[in-house]
């Protein structure tokens, strides 16, 4: 690791203000995937400000939406009763992800904010990474990419987001709280992340400095059903090859409203924005089910390993479809 | 730098880049904690913090100062072995034993979070308050822990028989 200065930070401003304080310094959660990158060399940071001293509660408010301070670990949001009562989906994603000790250590900020496991992102002194390196090439693309992006890649970058969490609250509409120089702000958190496009190297919208300090919940329709699916090479602590987040509203066998978002497939938690379309009001049956699954990933490219993600991610939103709404798949 | 290692308050003169698990290891004389793969894939490094299981390795211990951990040193509150240590040896829980230390405080750290109700992906009933620690959550709960020796059968026999009577 190269040299960095250490300095825990009380609250949320004196955080922002300690990493203005030097140019090139990063926030650090749980450590479990920073830590990585810093002993690979990829991430040299002159300065780490920790922030696992911030705010980790998780509070309903009035209105039944729920608040979850940055800092609170995988574990407390997954074991809590209110998101176990509510959000089941997002407690069956972190539980789906890592092992009990990296959930222990990860904090909601820093699972959001951790980057790709791209080998070739991780292979600093043997592979070409536009992300690691900009400007570089990609020795993804025409490489061994099965675990890669079928969806929203760029010619620089198929690199995909790693987290399970992230894809439930994509699918839960969740805003993010972020307070930088200039102040606090909210975002929707399908906007957080973002595409390659020609700048891989950015995996977020978020500003230099900007810190994550809450994710807010809406509140969730009593009649909704949630859960989340994770297809993956072994049975445990292994990332997705494609997973499923879905949330499913039925009015007397009608779909009345419905959110998906899949994992493992794009450069951010891909919400399944064309596949909601062909659901909304249409009767829940096995065939809408295919037809929606069939419309989201019509645009779907396939590089050399991967072309079985695109019907695996088929599969698995019919099935996922089909476990919330009791039709036979 | 202070820390709490096995009830005892140690300090050290360390860089900010080290590790809990170098800073056992290495600054502390406590090598029960193992290295496997440095990089938090493995569980040979697991430690307790606070009665929480972590991997040491991807742990700045300039980030656990005055937090209680527990290495396998510590393990037994008395001057013999931990009951789950005996059982390892009476089912054959391991072969060359490099894993052993991280199996045995993850397995402890396991059954503090099945007491205090946290679920696993293998849990059906998220709303239910009490979990069995059946075979399928056993061996889900505990595989952040490899075993390169395949000691699996063994390490999950002497786990049920040690936490039996925590399951409800």
């Amino acid at each position: 690791m190269t040299p960095f200065t250490y300095a825990r930070a009380a609250d949320a401003p004196a955080a922002v203000r300690l990493a203005e304080a030097t140019a090139a310094a990063k926030y650090l959660g749980g450590g479990t995937n920073l830590v990585d990158l810093m002993r690979e060399g990829i991430e040299r940071p002159a300065a780490l400000v920790d922030v696992t001293g911030l705010s980790r509660t998780i509070e309903t408010r009035g209105d039944g939406s729920v608040v979850i301070g940055a800092a609170a670990s995988n574990t407390a949001v997954a074991a809590d009763m209110t998101i176990r009562a509510h959000y089941p989906l997002l407690a069956r994603a972190i539980l789906a992800g890592a092992s009990s000790q990296i959930r222990n250590m990860a904090t909601v900020g820093g699972n959001i904010l951790q980057r790709t496991r791209c080998t070739y992102f991780y292979d600093d002194t043997g592979s070409r990474c536009n992300k690691r390196n900009p400007g570089q090439g990609c020795d993804a693309i025409h490489g061994f990419n099965r675990i890669h992006a079928i969806l929203g890649s760029s010619a620089l970058c198929v690199a995909t987001h790693p987290s399970d969490m992230a894809v439930a609250l994509a699918a839960l509409d969740a805003v993010v709280h972020v307070r930088g120089a200039g102040g606090e702000r909210t975002l929707p958190f399908v906007d957080l992340h973002r595409l390659p496009e020609a700048h891989p190297e950015i995996d977020t919208v978020l500003a230099p400095g900007e810190l994550i300090t809450a994710i807010e919940l809406p509140a969730m329709s009593p009649a909704a059903r949630s859960t989340y699916r994770k297809v993956r090479d072994r049975a445990s602590y292994a990332f997705a090859l494609v997973s499923v987040a879905a949330i499913v509203d039925t009015d007397g066998g009608a779909i009345r409203d419905v959110r998906l978002a899949l994992g493992g497939v794009a450069h951010k938690p891909w919400r399944a924005t064309k596949a909601e379309t062909a659901l909304r009001g249409q009767p829940a049956t096995a065939a809408n089910f295919r037809a929606a699954a069939e419309a989201e990933l019509a645009d779907a490219v396939p590089l050399r390993d991967n072309g079985f993600k695109i019907e695996l991610a088929r599969r698995a939103i019919v099935a996922v479809l089909g476990e919330l709404t009791g039709v036979a798949a | 730098m202070q820390f709490i290692i096995n009830g005892t308050a140690r300090s050290a003169d360390v860089d900010v880049r080290t590790s809990l698990l170098d800073l056992l290891r290495d600054h502390l004389g406590l090598p029960g904690s193992k290295k496997g793969c440095n990089q938090g894939a493995c569980g040979a490094c697991t430690v307790l913090v606070d009665g929480e299981r972590i991997n040491s390795c991807l742990a700045l211990a300039v980030q656990y100062q005055d937090r209680a951990i527990t290495t396998v040193e510590g393990l037994s509150d008395t001057s013999g072995l931990h009951p789950l240590q005996q059982a390892f040896i009476d089912h054959d829980g391991f072969q060359c034993g490099y894993c052993t230390p991280g199996q045995l405080c993850s397995a402890v750290g396991m059954a503090a979070e099945i007491a205090r109700g946290v679920p696993s992906v293998v849990t059906a009933d998220l709303g239910a308050t009490t979990i069995a620690l059946d075979h399928d959550e056993l061996r889900e709960r505990m595989s952040g822990n490899l075993c390169r020796c395949g000691a699996y059968n063994g390490i999950v026999d002497a786990i049920a028989e040690t936490f039996a009577k925590v399951a409800a």
